[in-house]
């Protein structure tokens, strides 16, 4: 094996990230510039869009929050050497557990509701990803390959429900009835605005503090308990955890658990926070920005933080771009989603090796 | 009769939808059977799709257009290979970026050339596209039904690119089971160290499958918007290339049940179109989305070993180190 470089910490959480991330921009920006659009102005007004006054700042949080769901669930799966694909299914099928709560008590208190809806999603959620971490474990089935089928039986499943169960009498498009006030999560600008500070209206609402919440208990999950640790040991050695005792199968459970149930939460920001009923594919391909995220983020929740931050105005930023540029619009984004996958993902010794040189000559020449 | 009839077109209708399947999961036979995951298949279709329909829009030959496809898909294809094989990256972190980038760029390219919110032009010009090719007396063969339809709709009538479906599947089978090329990928997918043992490159060989590959993308992208519809739309791949790995996982990575699985999948989708609202007896009712979900169902069913054993290439997934081994 090649020897991998290796990095200084602030080098490999830091700046690898951000060259990654610069050599993703620099060919989306060769695209933008092969369409006839200028990039760097098409770079700025992204930056306008997402940051430009408060309502698309509130976007920007609520798609961010979006992404820190579904980051964190494609990280706990990687740190127990376990690519979850699923992401999408999940959250999919979680967001069917918030909007049966959503629809079932929509009358009750907020204070009850709202939480049985997070729990709810995360059950359903956790529940889909049981079936092929199951599979992987005891029957050793791939759990890509199951995962990737895992969607599209969600997405089948959930048109069904849709069109057939769920569907509001008397209406043409496939979505639900509007749950309750009691399924409301709280928006920020009205909580702002009871405390007397005025802020322009947008989706960004209280689960948001939820996925702050989730980033926290990720990392004490992680790093500071047994659990966490038997589950990173797994991923690192599997053979090495049996010595150890540790179960790899149980942890394959675990894992996957705590990652669908992550992505599940996806539907308490969507569906509680946003559009209060179920509809067709909310998800939107969320669950796939959760691969870029976690890649990027390097499978840490503080930089799951950054990269959901960058992917959300990307988003935001995005679809206010072909206001102003008829030929580029949001499509441009997912390409730079699949490009910061593969640059972080499946390249990143391109960089890595020319960098840990450079850092070394550096360190060199201070010496002297 | 009607029922013959019902039964020979949905049988036509099989035929067209497993056309992509057929070429996608031969191409990921290779790919596999070679040792690298083959994630990307969707991505490089979809590329294949754009290129192909953006390309026949504008010079007016379907041909150019299948020359596009294939550059396309190809092109994808070294990138993957490059990100697996010269890296030595994650396969499937590699063929998902492909699979995203692709379904972002080729509507942003279609939006900024065309002007049609992220499609091509409608290929209705002549030459632009693929269309069926009428065999002799096919006509006159349809005035008696029996089997005279079963040939007009069965046999004749099709585009090339079906015919070329049809033999590539006895031609992949002859590569890989009787020639030299053929056992040799099938060694690298196995054991990559007994083939560097005995002196040929393991990169070169999995380089040639996955450009292989490539290739077949190609062609089936081509399929999908130059013949089977008239021109590009957003994510018109619709998950086919996910389709066509389960196939091949179903098939377990052999030519003959590939194709087997292809047809079943196909007739499934064809049959989910027509069943829409029939009532089967003592069955009732049976919901598109699940005869839609059904080979995907299936798929899992098989990978977890409840309706038989599909065991995948030993080597498949593991970038080979001379080091290492």
């Amino acid at each position: 094996m090649r020897a991998v470089s290796r990095l200084p910490r602030w080098a490999e959480f830091g700046l690898l990230p951000l060259v990654n991330l610069c050599a993703a921009l620099v060919i989306s920006g060769a695209v933008i510039r092969l369409v006839g659009e200028s990039p760097w102005a098409a770079f700025k007004l992204m930056a306008a869009g997402a940051f430009g006054s408060q309502d698309s700042v509130g976007y920007t949080l609520f798609y961010a929050t979006d992404f820190v769901f579904t980051g964190l669930a494609v990280s706990v799966a990687y740190h127990a050497g376990l690519f979850n694909i699923g992401g999408e299914g999940q959250a999919y099928i979680g967001g069917l557990g918030v909007g049966l709560v959503g629809l079932a008590f929509g009358s009750g208190s907020p204070w009850v509701v709202v939480p049985l809806g997070i729990a709810a999603g995360c059950a359903f959620g956790a529940a889909w990803a049981f079936v092929p971490a199951w599979l992987q474990a005891r029957r050793g089935s791939h759990i890509v390959i199951t995962t990737i089928m895992a969607n599209f039986i969600a997405s089948a499943l959930m048109t069904y429900l849709l069109v057939n169960v769920l569907i509001k009498p008397g209406q043409q498009s496939p979505e639900t009835r509007e749950f309750g006030p009691g399924a409301a999560m709280p928006a920020v600008h009205q909580v702002l605005a009871r405390l007397g500070i005025k802020f322009a209206a947008s989706p960004f609402n209280l689960a948001s503090l939820l996925a702050l919440v989730a980033c926290l208990l990720v990392w004490v999950f992680l790093w500071r308990t047994r659990w966490g640790y038997a589950l990173r040991v797994v991923g690192q050695n599997p053979r090495a955890a049996v010595y150890a005792g540790i179960s790899p199968e149980r942890t394959i459970l675990v894992a996957m658990i705590l990652s669908g149930g992550l992505a599940g939460c996806l539907g308490v920001n969507e569906l509680m926070g946003s559009e209060h009923r179920i509809l067709l594919d909310f998800p939107g391909g969320a669950g796939f920005v959760g691969i870029a995220v976690a890649l990027m983020g390097r499978n840490h929740p503080v930089g799951i933080l950054a990269a959901s931050l960058l992917f959300g105005a990307l988003y935001q930023g995005g679809s206010q771009l072909s206001f102003d540029m008829p030929h580029v619009n949001r499509d441009m984004v997912i390409l730079i989603q699949g490009l910061v996958i593969l640059f972080c993902g499946a390249l990143e010794n391109v960089f890595r090796a020319p960098l840990a040189a450079l850092l070394a000559a550096a360190k060199g020449r201070s010496r002297a | 009769m009607d029922a013959y009839r019902e039964i020979i077109l949905l049988l036509a209708a099989t035929i067209r939808v497993a056309v992509p399947l057929v070429l996608a999961s031969l191409a990921g036979l290779f790919s596999e059977r070679s040792g690298v995951i083959d994630l990307g298949l969707e991505g490089k279709m979809l590329a294949a799709a754009f290129a192909s329909a953006a390309v026949s829009a504008t010079t007016g030959s379907a041909w150019l257009g299948l020359g596009a496809g294939i550059g396309a898909a190809t092109l994808l294809a070294l990138i993957i290979a490059f990100a697996c094989l010269t890296q030595r990256g994650n396969q499937v972190v590699a063929a998902m970026a492909v699979n995203i980038m692709v379904a972002g760029l080729a509507p942003a390219l279609a939006l900024a050339w065309f002007e049609q919110g992220g499609q091509t032009p409608q290929l209705d010009g002549p030459g632009q596209r693929f269309l069926g090719l009428a065999w002799p007396w096919s006509q006159v063969a349809r005035r008696h039904p029996v089997p005279g339809l079963a040939y007009a709709e069965l046999l004749s009538g099709h585009n090339i690119i079906v015919y070329f479906a049809a033999l590539l599947v006895p031609a992949s089978a002859w590569v890989l089971y009787r020639t030299r090329f053929g056992l040799r990928l099938r060694a690298v997918g196995e054991n990559p160290l007994a083939v560097d043992t005995a002196g040929i490159s393991v990169n070169a060989l999995r380089y040639q499958a996955t450009l292989i590959s490539g290739v077949l993308c190609g062609v089936a992208g081509t399929y999908i918007s130059t013949a089977a519809s008239a021109g590009f739309v957003r994510d018109m791949t619709a998950g086919k290339g996910y389709l066509a790995l389960a196939a091949l996982i179903f098939g377990k990575w052999r030519p003959y049940p590939t194709l087997a699985a292809c047809l079943l999948f196909a007739f499934a989708d064809a049959g989910a179109a027509r069943l829409q609202g029939v009532v089967l007896p003592g069955i009732g009712i049976v919901p598109v989305q699940f005869i839609i979900a059904l080979p995907y169902i299936l798929t899992v069913l098989l990978l977890a070993g409840f309706v038989g054993v599909s065991v995948a290439p030993k080597a498949i997934g593991v970038p080979y180190s001379k080091e290492k081994a």
